[in-house]
């Protein structure tokens, strides 16, 4: 899904979302937001960004220092606003404090109020939110984030990282149907990225859609099914990771490769070959599972097969090539 | 406006004024002028055998009033340091981000502040002017005539001072906001002691400054209202035209109208606060 153009129509002010599902409407997309602008100064932060994010979605918002990614994220929460630009947060206008009722946020600059308790910074931004959730939840919530040892703790006393954490269980403790993380594992040492990883997983599973900042293309390629790429403030590049990678790639290494052997690697993919090494990109996207037969039928096809190496273009390079690419073409 | 966002704001930073260095310093100096205001007052009556009933009654009326200037001054600094920081201090350290994300007016976090603020200064002010008064009471044995209106008055006084911090603090940097706060409470102060001293020396033009002064900020017009509120009544009226120009002495008490005019005032600097507030990018 790309951006869109056309604006969602907004809930209605005086109908709540159950009535939607009784009526049997088309949820609204978690998050839309379409010509999104922001000028600082003559600096231009931010300009005609449109993207959306699908119920249950979770989409990596990629780009280099600088940007926009968080400016964006500001506006799309009302935190700054947009010069220019509409935003939906779950069917709502977000310039209206409702929408907000079920967002939950882990800013980039992430900080609690040092005076009080993990606990008790919980129970504040639940009574803020206006959800109910009961206090096992409350802590169920902290400890899914891995600081149940450290509730009754003041925040003041808390490492970087943990209050990442606990930046992460403020997120989601009021029960959100969309979470947005700027730069969620910023403050964390590989075994907290790794908790972030699985509690994203969780999340998608359970369908809460979620707009993840990160620079961690690694994770971002792990756990989202699209991505929105950000440059100098517009949107260079947008889709799912097959879309924005590619299919699936296979190197193959081979000898003794007649015309049915050729046929066989043409019907798997399109095929470059030079001297004894083929490149197939697989027809079926994404579908390694295919890879087996076709070296077995290889290899009863009299072909030497030496060396078999699936590949696809990593995320990073994608997103390096895609600046590249838009930088030049700026120069010229 | 949402009572539930107002509350818990309001909550929020009177357990933040609580637990935080600032209550321990106000106590503090609190002790520190309660000794003093037990000792000086003790001296007075170590005295009294060679004064007259009136001229024991003056010397504790002025010095009751000097007191109180003294506690009116740690609540004001105590207070407009508090609501400095509070929201440009937090907009600076990211604290208002996960805040302000939540589905709450701004407005409605400002009033809670506003409220948690008022609350924590008028409380102190009022337990820590109660205590100078219980004192004074116990070493000479003088009640003021209109107690629970003076420290009403020095709670407003309180009130108005924080608002100003406030809006500052809407524009300015946390420390910056808490000083103009307290620069510009001591300038209006000054201000009043000279148009006293202008309406000695039937000065009208000067006297104007002080009118002036007390109609932009009204925390000297509260102060006189206090002041007058804690002397003896028949104080004026026994030396009436020594007492002209002394500047811990008042004239007269507060009209209605001047007290509409704080009540007004504050509802605008809140609001203008609201407005500034509300387009501010966090």
């Amino acid at each position: 899904m790309g951006p869109l153009s056309l604006r969602p129509k907004a809930r209605p002010a005086d109908r709540p979302a159950d009535v939607d599902q009784e009526l049997d409407l088309p949820a609204s997309p978690a998050l839309w937001c379409s010509g999104l602008a922001k000028r600082y100064g003559k600096r231009t932060a931010v300009d005609g960004v449109s993207f959306t994010v699908g119920r249950g979605e979770v989409v990596g918002l990629l780009g280099p220092n600088g940007a926009g990614k968080t400016s964006v994220i500001k506006m799309l929460l009302g935190l700054v606003s947009p010069d220019a630009g509409d935003v939906l947060l779950l069917g709502e206008p977000a310039d209206h404090p409702r929408a907000r009722a079920r967002v939950g946020y882990l800013p980039e600059l992430f900080r609690y109020q040092p005076w009080l308790t993990a606990e008790e910074v919980l129970d504040l931004h639940v009574r803020l939110s206006g959800a109910h959730v009961p206090a096992a939840r409350r802590r169920e919530c902290l400890a899914w984030v891995g600081l149940s040892d450290r509730s009754s703790g003041r925040v003041g006393s808390f490492s970087k990282g943990m209050q990442q954490r606990l930046g992460l269980a403020v997120a989601l403790v009021a029960d959100p149907e969309l979470v947005v993380l700027d730069e969620p594992t910023s403050a964390l040492d590989p075994v907290g990225r790794a908790d972030v990883r699985d509690i994203l997983v969780a999340l998608k599973e359970r369908g809460v859609a979620v707009l993840l900042n990160s620079h961690l293309l690694g994770e971002v390629e792990r756990v989202c099914d699209r991505a929105v790429i950000l440059d100098r403030g517009r949107v260079a590049a947008h889709g799912t990771l097959t879309e924005l990678l590619g299919g699936h790639r296979v190197h193959l290494h081979l000898d003794d490769v007649g015309p049915d052997a050729l046929r066989r690697l043409a019907a798997a993919g399109r095929v470059e070959h030079e001297n004894g090494s083929f490149t197939v990109t697989l027809a079926d996207e994404g579908d390694l599972a295919a890879v087996p037969q076709l070296v077995s039928d290889l290899v009863t096809l009299g072909v030497r097969v030496h060396a078999v190496e699936p590949r696809r273009m990593s995320l990073e390079d994608r997103l390096l090539g895609i600046l590249r690419t838009g930088r030049e073409g700026a120069q010229r | 406006m949402t009572p539930r966002i107002v509350l818990t704001v309001a909550a929020l930073t009177i357990r933040e004024a609580s637990r935080r260095r600032v209550l321990r310093a106000l106590l503090g100096l609190t002790v520190v002028l309660l000794g003093i205001t037990a000792f000086g007052f003790s001296r007075i009556d170590a005295e009294f055998s060679g004064l007259t009933t009136g001229e024991a009654m003056l010397a504790s009326s002025v010095v009751l009033n000097l007191v109180m200037f003294g506690l009116s001054l740690i609540a004001a600094l105590g207070t407009a340091f508090l609501a400095g920081p509070t929201l440009a201090g937090e907009i600076e350290s990211g604290m208002a981000l996960s805040i302000l994300a939540r589905p709450v007016r701004r407005s409605d976090v400002l009033v809670g502040k506003w409220l948690g603020l008022a609350a924590f200064g008028s409380g102190f002010v009022t337990l820590a002017g109660l205590a100078h008064l219980l004192v004074v009471l116990a070493t000479v044995g003088y009640w003021p005539p209109n107690a629970a209106a003076g420290l009403a008055l020095l709670a407003a006084q309180t009130t108005v001072l924080l608002t100003l911090a406030l809006l500052l603090s809407t524009v300015i940097s946390p420390m910056a906001s808490g000083m103009v706060a307290v620069g510009i409470f001591g300038a209006t102060w000054v201000a009043g002691v000279v148009a006293t001293i202008a309406d000695m020396l039937q000065n009208d033009a000067l006297a104007r400054v002080g009118t002036v002064s007390r109609i932009v900020l009204p925390t000297d017009g509260l102060w006189r209202g206090a002041m007058n509120a804690f002397q003896d009544p028949g104080l004026l009226g026994r030396a009436a035209d020594a007492m002209v120009g002394h500047p811990f002495l008042s004239q007269a008490p507060l009209t209605p109208a001047y007290l509409t005019w704080v009540v007004a005032w504050m509802v605008l600097m809140l609001a203008l606060a609201a407005t500034i507030f509300r387009r501010r990018d966090v």
